[in-house]
């Protein structure tokens, strides 16, 4: 390898992988002590087992719902948060990504609506007489 | 040359917090994400739009649902086994879960021991990771096999719904696809970790380029993610 290769690297490389070129900035990179992946990984399970015994005890109706939607929240904000490490990062890349779901949420509002007046109109002139 | 101390967090002396920062960040010259590097940044917008085409997916399974006059047949009664005489409802998909869960755990495991750069480690967890997502794959095979012998199709099945196999077939297919390949980037990286290419900065074959412990995470960000579409899919499929 030539000084020249290396320099021309090291200058494409210089505004993306500064962090990571220098040992010191390395070994600051999202560090935890291991006691908190351990926790979350047993709140998952806990979780995990939790919406598992909804459908075991055969829960219905709001109670399963908003049982079912917590324990997913609980679970997805974890893994989020602790596992990829978004609670650390700064809030310019943590809008950027989590903002942009709340879309899907209009999306499924519209969607409620739409699919709630398809059924209203199969069973209004569709539906077969039982 | 610099090597940029912007990039780093704790260099710069002081960088705005809170929505000041947000503004400042995205107003300031040549990048928004500061310190993170491009590849993190890129694995994240990738894994965006991912969760909008889960999201479509999801949809028009809910979509579906709301709007069929036919009843939808019981999840919890189709993906029900028989252990030792005993019927259990829906116990294949809790395992699954569980295994997800646990190769999560590993893989986040497996990340904090790549920045401490403890090569060893981090292989053999990525590698225990990887087998508990070929394990998945092999749960999932089983449960289309069994799901297939017993008539279902993408265009009907014997309970109920027809929209129910083509649902079944495409939300949980697409997710497999996902952890195959997954599986996959594991292997590959473990190898790169095993061999101490982030170590002596050995150039990869394909871009030429040295790689560094960092890649652990990105990999373990599209794990983790695969595990959070399987968190939404087992609540809205398996559990509604």
């Amino acid at each position: 390898m030539t000084n020249a290769t290396v320099h021309v690297e090291g200058q494409l490389h210089a505004p993306a992988h500064g962090a990571v070129a220098t040992g010191a900035a390395h070994a600051k990179g999202q560090q935890h002590p291991i006691k908190l992946y351990l926790v979350v990984w047993g709140w998952l399970f806990v979780l995990s087992t939790c919406s598992y015994l909804v459908d075991y005890f055969g829960l219905q109706g709001y109670l399963r719902w908003s049982l079912i939607l917590l324990f997913m929240m609980l679970k997805a904000g974890l893994i989020v948060a602790v596992f990829m490490h978004m609670a650390w990062e700064r809030l310019a890349l943590a809008y950027a990504i989590l903002l942009p779901p709340i879309a899907v949420l209009v999306f499924v509002t519209i969607m409620v609506l739409e699919s709630e007046y398809t059924h209203l109109l199969r069973v209004l002139f569709f539906a077969t007489p039982s | 040359m610099a090597e940029t101390v912007l990039t780093h967090s704790g260099q710069s002396p002081a960088r705005l917090e809170g929505w000041r920062g947000i503004a400042a960040d995205w107003a300031s010259d040549q990048r928004a994400f500061k310190n993170v590097s491009w590849g993190k940044a890129m694995m994240w917008i990738f894994l965006l739009s991912d969760t909008f085409i889960f999201s479509c997916f999801l949809l028009s399974y809910m979509t579906a649902r709301m709007s069929t006059t036919v009843p939808w047949p019981n999840p919890s009664e189709v993906f029900a086994l028989n252990f030792g005489g005993k019927h259990i409802p829906l116990i294949l998909i809790a395992i699954m879960t569980f295994i997800l869960i646990s190769s999560s755990g590993t893989m986040a495991m497996a990340v904090n021991f790549g920045y401490r750069r403890d090569r060893v480690r981090t292989a053999a967890l990525m590698l225990v990771t990887a087998a508990f997502g070929a394990t998945f794959v092999g749960m999932q095979a089983f449960e289309w096999t069994k799901l297939i012998m017993e008539g279902v199709r993408p265009w009907g099945n014997p309970w109920g719904a027809a929209q129910f196999g083509s649902s079944f077939f495409m939300i949980t297919g697409f997710h497999g696809t996902h952890v195959t390949i997954g599986v996959i980037f594991l292997i590959a990286i473990a190898r790169k970790v095993a061999r101490g290419d982030f170590d002596v900065g050995r150039r990869g074959f394909f871009t030429s380029r040295k790689g560094y412990y960092e890649i652990v995470e990105i990999m373990g960000l599209y794990w983790h993610f695969v595990d959070l579409v399987w968190v939404f899919i087992f609540a809205l499929f398996y559990l509604w």
